[in-house]
């Protein structure tokens, strides 16, 4: 096992045990106090998995319209592999980010699902993701696969950006540091978190994002290995 | 592109096919709607969303014809041989686009007819929503169709693939719908024309781009 595989392993659980641990107070005095934030209290502690999670989702389908793109110019097939892999993660991390959003929903907001203009991207990406799964499994020639679902997310992927950078900035919602909320509104989310949960946050993204890379390189190399044993098998059955 | 245009429009006035199967489509939605509401009375907003939902499944059940027939008829080799990709692409646009105006003058003139709760107040917004939302609808739904004729189950697959892409179109113009619906001034309504325009031309020119792959086999 590589050293930074032990070392992401006691990263996340520092990380971890810091986010869900260190007391939140009105006025924090030692560094492993964070300040009380109005209306939230100790549900802010979401911010440390569940922003991280969307972070890792929005990242994995990157890297599927990368090497989506990279297929299209190259024609190999590693990189139709490799983008067809990072979505499933992707996939796997949205699922993880809307439940453990919709649960704290029911907890600040008070219903599961409130049509916010996040939930909304969120719910487009998830179908997005699903469109994209759906499109390869109907194809069977292989480079016609590649190319059609390459095609698909670039510009699903285009129309991405509309949702996540547009519509919570016009519309009104419940996220924290979308229009309408009180701390104020700008174009980019001004987080007042203070230096200490600043820290945490960062962790925490750094912390998953290692987590992705390795996820991504595990399920690349499994993939690849089943492909050379579906070749054997064939050749001898 | 011009010629593929108007071949399709040919062949589609000599078998009248997909009008009307779309004609009857929309027809058979609105009276639907019409029973499901008959004695209600609804509030506009909700109005001007189902206007669009009609709208959406109406160019779902026949956008993706323009690309599924050449499959079906064998016809695309044919095309192959005569043109380049690129007059293929626009003359499909073209073709989508004049059905999508078409079919949404049809439901409009329909929709404002025989619901009595709809009523528009300013239709300079209405009009440019309704303009700027067929030309998303058209670059979208050509592409979509493009890359579905070339999978197995097209007829599912066509809305599936379609909704998450038209999405931010469907949202932005329900507003602008709900805009018009409720006196808004062009000025007021500029934030949705924007979107509408930079959705169109986002879609079309990387339509344009990614058109040579699905095309070439």
């Amino acid at each position: 096992m590589a050293w930074w595989k032990v070392g992401l392993g006691i990263w996340l659980t520092v990380v971890i045990v810091v986010a869900l641990s260190f007391p939140i107070v009105e006025y924090p005095k030692h560094w492993y106090e964070f300040p009380i934030i109005p209306g939230l209290e100790d549900r802010a502690r979401i911010i440390f998995f569940h922003v991280p999670a969307a972070w890792t989702t929005v990242v994995a389908f990157l890297v599927s319209l990368w090497y989506g793109a990279r297929y299209l110019a190259t024609k190999d097939p590693e990189a139709d592999n490799k983008s067809s892999m990072s979505a499933g993660l992707g996939f796997t991390f949205a699922i993880l980010a809307t439940i453990s959003g919709s649960i704290w929903a029911k907890f600040n907001w008070g219903s599961f699902w409130n049509w916010d203009p996040r939930e909304t991207s969120i719910f487009m990406l998830l179908l997005i993701y699903g469109a994209y799964f759906a499109l390869r499994s109907s194809i069977e020639v292989e480079d016609r696969r590649a190319r059609l679902s390459s095609v698909y997310a670039i510009i699903a992927g285009l129309t991405v950006p509309f949702f996540i950078f547009i519509m919570p900035r016009v519309m009104t919602g419940l996220h924290p540091g979308s229009k309408g909320d009180v701390q104020g509104a700008g174009p980019v989310v001004q987080f007042r978190m203070a230096p200490n949960m600043l820290v945490v946050f960062f962790a925490a993204l750094l912390g998953f994002t290692v987590l992705y890379v390795w996820l991504f390189s595990l399920s690349v190399r499994t993939s690849r290995v089943e492909a050379i044993l579906r070749r054997r098998n064939h050749k001898v059955g | 592109m011009l010629g593929v245009f108007w071949k399709d429009v040919r062949s589609e006035l000599r078998t009248r096919y997909a009008l009307n199967a779309l004609i009857m489509f929309v027809v058979t939605t609105l009276s639907i709607i019409l029973f499901s509401m008959a004695g209600e009375t609804v509030g506009i907003d909700v109005l001007a969303g189902i206007l669009w939902v009609v709208i959406f499944f109406s160019a779902m059940s026949g956008l993706s014809r323009t690309f599924v027939n050449e499959e079906e008829r064998g016809t695309v080799m044919t095309l192959h041989l005569l043109t380049t990709p690129s007059a293929v692409f626009f003359g499909k646009l073209l073709v989508n686009l004049v059905l999508v105006l078409f079919l949404n003058v049809l439901i409009v003139v329909l929709y404002l007819l025989l619901i009595n709760g709809f009523v528009v107040q300013s239709y300079d917004v209405f009009v440019l929503t309704l303009l700027l939302g067929s030309f998303g609808l058209a670059s979208a739904a050509t592409i979509i169709a493009a890359i579905v004729a070339k999978a197995h189950t097209k007829g599912t697959l066509y809305p599936v693939l379609s909704f998450p892409i038209l999405l931010p179109l469907l949202m932005t113009v329900m507003n602008g719908t709900k805009l018009a619906t409720a006196g808004a001034s062009i000025a007021e309504a500029g934030g949705e024309f924007r979107i509408l325009i930079s959705y169109a031309v986002v879609v079309t020119s990387a339509s344009y781009l990614l058109f040579d792959f699905v095309w070439k086999d």
